[in-house]
């Protein structure tokens, strides 16, 4: 690892109280010039806060962080110039037309719309058809897709996206993320926050973060592959009934309804999945339920939602 | 058998502009129907129509037996309605939002205790009927929200978007409490963005434009459609022109 000087962002113990709820609990994690970073959690658990750390708008009461090797307390009015920030909830002016706000928000950084235009013009162009159209009146998918270009009109060298596809559709959302990819393409750094675990696959690397902590940091590809215990698909007509026997199971850790499948995950680490899964077939047989069983590899969810019980398990027991 | 919902044709205009445009479908009690669409389907508008809120421009639509807008004042006793995030209130308690939405709803007083004391046993909030809904975690919000509005047992509850932001662990459990209140008669209609819930239902639609462009079981829309999965069906629908 490089040292702390090359680090896009750094943070140390960062904390942040609201009274007395650790909204951000002693975070450490470092983002790597040119990545595309990603927090998954869900809402509440401190994503929109740690951005506020980030991006000087929030100081904190424990840890430091350094954005561009810059002090987010300290540094911030020239933090500010080199960061772009769309913030969770939509932060456009809504009676502005669409050409409006950006040149609002170029004005603000003492730029214009066409000398940024090379940065943002990928986006720009998807834009420009309702260039004259009040920001309002825009479909979900388009407003963030001006939120995003007006963080991007100062031609910043790093992006926070604070949750930039929340409430969009799935479809809008991928068109996004295609967005995000050519921009990370570009070289820029770009730290985003979301709570739609399918998302991860998207990132170069992700945090997993639930109440203030994170749970884990790394690829997508190597938090499912630490998924520890045997994962097994079950499919079957009757789910409802499915998912009551299989909690009944002996050695079932968790049983959990995944899209047109359940998933069922084994307390016997290490033990071979094809002979559970004809073991688990068998046994629900013997109680009238027909089923087709399968070893699979987990998802990112399936990894969020073991460390999060194991997470809630450790919190139960400590004293 | 009595349906839960029926549309035949209903319209919904805005000036020249086609919100929803003459869907027919139907939902069973006890049903779980899933109401898919990209932003701006028309999904919203046609819940609106549903739910009594707004005139249909034409068609007709009947929901627990009543005429959309004939009868919508029977229909708003018979349906319960959970919007997007919740409908509580933040600034009164637990207890208050229950008795306020028992009232609302019509219940005498005995009714709203009786069923008070179910609710806040079901979903383990003992103890804290005097809190502020504001300070529960947002789990406990939408599971409250979800009993609220089925204080009145309701043939028809309608939720739009109900686990937005929710920890995938949470996201299944009012998946169970769906389930639950489904297998007790109830038919229940949801919007959901997220695709592995409209798995979940029993049967869906999924507008495009105003129109209803597939609609069955999960495992018939996509095999009608010879999609793999409904992520895939739900792109191709919504972007035509869109490569894979």
């Amino acid at each position: 690892m490089t040292g702390l000087a090359d680090a896009a962002v750094w943070a140390s113990a960062l904390t942040k109280r609201f009274a007395s709820t650790l909204a951000v609990d002693h975070v450490d994690f470092r983002v790597e010039p040119g990545e595309l970073f990603g927090f998954i959690g869900p809402d509440g658990a401190g994503k929109s806060t740690l951005f506020r750390l980030l991006v000087t708008l929030y100081t904190p009461d424990e840890g430091e962080a350094r954005v561009l090797g810059l002090d987010p307390v300290k540094d911030l009015w020239r933090l500010r110039r080199k960061i772009g920030y769309m913030p969770g909830r939509f932060s456009l002016y809504p009676d502005l037309s669409v050409a409006e706000n950006l040149s609002f928000y170029a004005s603000v950084f003492g730029t214009t719309v066409e000398r940024q235009m090379a940065t943002i013009e990928p986006i720009y162009r998807q834009l420009a058809p309702f260039a004259g159209r009040r920001a309002s009146a825009l479909s979900g998918g388009m407003k963030q897709k001006l939120a995003l270009c007006c963080a991007l009109v100062h031609d910043p060298e790093i992006l926070f996206l604070d949750e930039p596809t929340t409430g969009v559709d799935a479809v809008s959302r991928r068109e996004f993320w295609d967005l995000l990819a050519r921009l990370r393409e570009g070289g820029l750094t770009i730290v985003v926050s979301t709570p739609y675990m399918d998302e991860a696959s998207r990132c170069d690397r992700v945090a997993l973060i639930q109440h203030g902590r994170i749970l884990r940091i790394d690829t997508p590809d190597a938090v499912c592959a630490a998924y520890p215990l045997p994962l097994l698909g079950v499919r079957g007509v009757d789910r409802l009934g499915m998912l009551d026997a299989m909690r009944m199971h002996p050695h079932a850790e968790s049983v959990w309804p995944f899209g047109a499948s359940l998933h069922f995950t084994d307390r016997r680490a290490g033990a071979d999945p094809r002979q559970l899964a004809s073991e688990l077939r068998e046994w629900l047989a013997a109680r009238n339920i027909e089923v087709e069983v399968t070893p699979i590899d987990p998802t990112i969810e399936d990894a969020f939602m073991l460390l999060m019980s194991q997470q809630e398990r450790a919190e139960v027991a400590a004293p | 058998m009595n349906l839960a919902i029926e549309a035949r044709g209903l319209t919904r205009r805005f000036g020249s502009f086609t919100a929803v445009d003459a869907i027919t479908f139907d939902v069973k009690p006890g049903e779980v129907f899933g109401f898919l669409g990209a932003n701006g389907a028309g999904k919203t508008t046609a819940m609106r129509m549903l739910i009594g809120l707004l005139q249909p421009t034409a068609g007709e639509a009947w929901v627990a037996g009543y005429a959309v807008g004939k009868e919508s004042e029977l229909i708003k006793r018979r349906i319960g309605y959970m919007s997007q995030r919740f409908s509580l209130y933040d600034d009164l308690t637990v207890s208050e939002n229950i008795t306020l939405y028992g009232g609302i709803y019509g219940l005498g007083s005995t009714e709203i205790e009786d069923r008070r004391r179910q609710l806040v046993a079901r979903l383990g909030l003992e103890g804290r009927e005097g809190a502020l809904v504001r300070s529960l975690p947002l789990g406990w919000k939408q599971q409250l929200a979800f009993s609220v509005a089925l204080i009145h047992r309701p043939s028809v509850v309608f939720l739009d978007e109900p686990t937005g932001g929710v920890d995938p662990i949470t996201r299944r459990k009012f998946w169970e409490l769906i389930y639950e209140t489904a297998a007790a008669g109830t038919a229940v209609l949801v919007t959901t963005h997220y695709l592995d819930e409209a798995e979940y239902c029993d049967r869906l639609t999924i507008m495009v434009d105003g129109r209803i462009a597939a609609y069955g079981t999960p495992t018939d829309v996509k095999r009608n459609a010879g999609a793999a999965t409904l992520d895939d069906l739900f792109l191709r629908l919504t972007r035509p022109g869109a490569s894979e």
